[in-house]
């Protein structure tokens, strides 16, 4: 087995604020392999942003990284100097972020802030930067880049606006791509393009890509594995047709149950009542416990570790032998 | 683009228009010009007769229309106190209050923009501090007190700067210069200062907050994930949109410089037109109020459309919007 | 601006979801605004400097060892005393003399009245009228509204200080170039108040647009409610923390504009001078080596206007955190 390109090891991430410090993430642990895209779902709050720019290392204070591991390719990169970890971004890891219409810079060509980024990373003369992000701009599927290439980004649509977020990810050949919500501020006819060019672009560089929605449409359409995230922690993580198929934390099978499909046309869509609790709030033990069905007393009293079963991982007691026959 | 820079143009001319009817009414209905130019014992006939000469027998509209013509021509009439054309006093003493102003508004450009973006990028160092606390004594302080603060230290207590005037000029044309003098120069230090201080909090205060929000924007934070250096993020990026609504108001202000200049001109006794038109105020010389208010404002106007459209130069998605909309 | 005064939504993930729904000065008592008052120690001092001015101003009778606008009381003998702690100092008279033998600190006192009450007088009038055209334009809108905010654009451009000297001239021409001081006193109110309507106006009317389209306002519509009445009782409240932001940085503005004013001579005159007439008069004395005559009017002044400052910043960053 070689090493996987991101592993993340029990992270948490902390916001210090006025109240005292908010946990925003909490024991979180994944790895990504080459080539593999790893889908990361949730509500919004669970904690999914958070953890790509923690991977990223652009956590802005108040926020700070209170603990755990991240290794990139087997470096560990969580406690790098700054200026080590700003080489890293953008050369080893690209990152797109969800809204293309205030990811680039107005006052700048498009152009000039691709060839600033090939420079920043890579010893290329301005005119061989320049030929690259004409190329990178064809790659990205954007046509005549070599007149667009002098546009400003107020002159390109949103959906072309995020091909050139993604060109811009892209440009140095990272091993890893966080795309944060990248399809969410975008129309639907155009989201399938831009999931289909990620997508292409992991496969055919091998990178790994990480990627943050909420959307479990764009996730079965994508990924290979994904992540269920539940209020700053992992509740379950598996080949994406496993858990689609076989939901196994009860948060997940209602997250599965709420995609309509079109076999299924009798079922009801499920609904999971109640919302997730603020992060100054979570519950003592299981932090899904006050909207699960299936809560008995142990979940109120003790949070339930990930484990194994198959090629699934939950983190709930249902699953955990040992608690049941000490709770029974 | 052109039917902008027409818009604005109508604009500035409807400015020039509601202030020309305010200096119009304030030559003809503020007090009788007639009383200004005649004595207390000059008989009703020959007030009549100076009445008739002055032309303001003639319907309001033919009188409003002759002043605009003649202002149009820069010519505001007679001082009531100097007996001399206001225009020629006026022209005497703008060299002194424009180099002034200029002055000023290089040392608060510069120094505003410095400290602006020092502050904004290290936000909780000590010297950071120490400007904010300089800039709240900056706004805080009336800009007279300044100047009489200046004066005492550096005139009264170390005796190292003129208090007074603009020392030795050189006559170059109609325009006159301290530049090329010492003493010239060095007069121009304190009211310099006194006058650029207040816009060089101001500059240094809207580039801090125009620095912050910027570099809470979502193209910086994405410039961060692209692995740029802090260096080009910030004076790259942050500063290029910072400087963008900077320069339209440092552009504005320069307008306000010439108006705040009254103050800084009457206390170093600086013989340019605010200090003229606080002797006007204070000796109702109704003409050089009038043809000074047209004057700053035309300056105004001016800064305004020059701005306006400088803006646009600076601002691509503004380019494209304007010649959209034409 | 709005989310200033609109209670947070019912199971927002705000963490001072807390204070939801309690009335305006509830919330400004219990939450962050009095919370950041408490910890800004520099803000406690200005405010109780501001208050002790205010004391000083109502109570300057009682202390004061003359009455500096009684010529009846100056005697010329007395004039150009220095501090009572320098070698020529005499006693009563703490911080010196004038040249018309008026003792400054007394001088002091009663000049920190004629300027707190040109500034307040001049804030409640410029916040009355810009608040009633920036309810009407706002309100209105069409015609009147485009006629006012044009106003006050061209307005806007022109410094205040230009304005109000304006105005200062023409009515000394309109009247004659001797007032007396009370007629001044209102002439610089009303100059002043002329040049600081804008802000107000243009704040009410961005708030009043907003507030016109909720459906509050629609529904007491619908109930019959006169025009006047929706404004005043329903949309005016909302509008209020932005304007006592302004009303307090204005009140710095103001007093400054009057001290500019007298300081310029178009302001108070010598017979009852507010701290700029002070300052002016102090000036001439300054090549002369006495110091004192201008130094502490100059100091108070700056004292006063910094502490209201300091107050106005802080109160417009504790309503709208967002520009911190």
């Amino acid at each position: 087995m070689t090493e996987p390109v991101l592993s993340v090891r029990d992270l948490q991430v902390e916001f210090a604020l006025r109240r005292g410090a908010l946990r925003a993430i909490d024991g979180v642990s994944f790895d990504i392999a080459k080539g593999e895209v790893l889908g990361v779902v949730g509500e919004s709050g669970a904690g999914k942003s958070v953890t790509g720019l923690a991977v990223i290392g652009l956590i802005d204070p108040p926020g700070r990284i209170a603990g755990g591991e991240i290794y990139l390719s087997g470096l560990r990169i969580d406690h790098l100097p700054p200026e080590d970890l700003r080489r890293i971004r953008g050369k080893r890891i690209g990152m797109i972020f969800q809204d293309p219409l205030t990811s680039l810079n107005p006052l700048y060509r498009i152009g000039d802030q691709i060839v600033e980024t090939i420079r920043t990373h890579t010893n290329l003369s301005e005119q061989a930067a320049r030929k690259r992000a004409i190329d990178l701009l064809a790659e990205v599927g954007i046509p005549a880049p070599d007149k667009r290439i002098d546009g400003y980004p107020h002159e390109f649509s949103g959906g072309m606006r995020q091909r050139v977020v993604i060109a811009l990810a892209i440009c140095a050949e990272p091993e890893l791509i966080i795309a944060d919500e990248p399809t969410t501020a975008l129309d639907v006819s155009v989201q399938a393009q831009i999931i289909s060019l990620i997508k292409r672009l992991g496969r055919d560089h091998g990178t790994a890509v990480m990627l943050v929605t909420h959307d479990m449409g764009v996730i079965a359409e994508t990924s290979d594995r994904v992540a269920v995230m539940y209020s700053g922690r992992i509740a379950e993580i598996g080949p994406v047709q496993d858990v689609i198929q076989n939901p196994m934390h009860p948060y997940a099978k209602g997250l599965m149950g709420a995609i309509p499909t079109l076999a299924g046309e009798d079922k009801r869509l499920v609904q999971i009542p109640g919302s997730m609790p603020r992060l100054s709030a979570i519950p003592q033990g299981c932090s899904f416990n006050p909207r699960c069905a299936f809560a008995f007393d142990w979940c109120r009293i003790e949070r339930p570790e990930p484990i194994r079963h198959g090629t699934q991982a939950v983190a709930c007691h249902l699953y955990d032998a040992s608690v049941k026959e000490t709770a029974a | 683009m052109l039917a902008f820079t027409l818009h604005r143009a109508i604009q500035a001319i409807g400015v020039m228009i509601a202030v020309g009817i305010i200096a119009f009414s304030m030559f003809r209905f503020a007090g009788d010009p007639v009383n200004q130019i005649v004595s207390l014992d000059t008989p009703p006939a020959e007030r009549a007769e100076v009445r008739k000469s002055l032309g303001l027998d003639d319907p309001v509209i033919v009188q409003f229309a002759r002043y605009v013509g003649n202002a149009a021509q820069f010519k505001f009439g007679v001082s009531y106190q100097f007996r001399q054309p206001v225009t020629a006093l006026l022209m005497e003493r703008m060299p002194a209050t424009l180099e002034l102003a200029t002055c000023a508004t290089v040392l608060a450009m510069v120094f505003g923009i410095l400290m602006g973006v020092y502050s904004a990028l290290r936000r909780d160092t000590l010297l950071a501090k120490a400007f904010q606390a300089i800039s709240l004594i900056g706004i805080s302080l009336p800009t007279f007190l300044i100047g009489i603060l200046l004066i005492y230290l550096f005139s009264v207590t170390l005796g190292w700067l003129p208090s007074f005037g603009r020392g030795d000029v050189v006559r170059i044309g109609w325009w006159t210069t301290g530049l090329l003098t010492v003493s010239g120069l060095k007069a121009l230090i304190m009211p310099s200062v006194t006058l650029g201080l207040f816009q060089m909090t101001l500059i240094m205060r809207l580039v801090r907050a125009e620095m912050l929000e910027v570099l809470r924007t979502d193209y910086i934070r994405f410039a961060r994930a692209r692995g740029l250096t802090t260096r080009a993020i910030h004076f790259g990026h942050a500063l290029k949109n910072t400087l963008v609504p900077v320069i339209t108001v440092a552009g504005l202000q320069f307008g306000s410089v010439i108006a705040f200049a009254i103050i800084t001109e009457t206390v170093f006794q600086w013989p340019g037109m605010g200090l003229l038109f606080v002797q006007a105020v204070q000796n109702v010389d109704i003409p050089i109020m009038a043809a000074y208010l047209l004057m700053v404002s035309l300056i105004f106007v001016t800064i305004n459309f020059v701005v306006d459209i400088l803006y646009t130069v600076v601002d691509p998605r503004l380019r494209s919007t304007i010649s959209g909309a034409a | 601006m709005s989310d200033t005064v609109v209670p947070h939504k019912a199971g927002s993930s705000a963490p001072r979801a807390g204070v939801a729904s309690a009335p305006w000065l509830a919330r400004l008592g219990a939450s962050d605004v009095f919370y950041s008052f408490r910890r800004s120690r520099l803000t406690m001092a200005a405010a109780a400097v501001t208050l002790l001015f205010f004391l000083i101003a109502i109570f300057a009778p009682l202390l004061a060892v003359q009455n500096p606008f009684d010529p009846a009381q100056l005697q010329l003998m007395n004039s150009r005393i220095a501090p009572l702690w320098t070698a020529d100092g005499q006693s009563p008279f703490l911080l010196g003399t004038d040249e018309q033998g008026r003792d400054v600190f007394s001088a002091i006192l009663y000049g920190l009245r004629i300027s707190l009450t040109v500034g307040l007088l001049g804030v409640l009038f410029s916040g009355t009228l810009g608040i009633v055209l920036g309810l009407i334009a706002g309100y209105f809108g069409g015609a009147v509204d485009s006629l006012i905010m044009r106003i006050a654009d061209v307005q806007l451009t022109f410094p205040a200080i230009l304005i109000a000297l304006l105005i200062n001239g023409v009515v000394k021409s309109v009247f004659g170039n001797r007032l007396d001081a009370m007629s001044m006193l209102a002439v610089l109110v009303v100059a002043i108040g002329l040049s600081f309507w804008v802000q107000y106006a243009r704040t009410v009317r961005g708030s009043v647009m907003v507030e016109k389209n909720k459906d509050y306002v629609a529904a007491a519509q619908l109930i019959g409610l006169p025009a006047p009445v929706i404004m005043l009782r329903h949309v005016l409240p909302n509008t209020m923390g932005p304007v006592l932001v302004i009303a307090t940085i204005n009140l710095a503005l103001a007093v400054i504009t009057e001290a500019t004013l007298s300081f310029l001579g178009s302001g108070m005159p010598d017979t009852m001078p507010s701290l700029g007439t002070l300052i002016r008069i102090g000036n001439n004395y300054l090549f002369a080596g006495e110091w004192w005559i201008v130094a502490f009017p100059g100091i108070t002044l700056a004292a006063l206007i910094l502490s209201i400052n300091l107050l106005g910043d802080w109160l417009r960053d504790a309503l709208n955190p967002k520009l911190r």
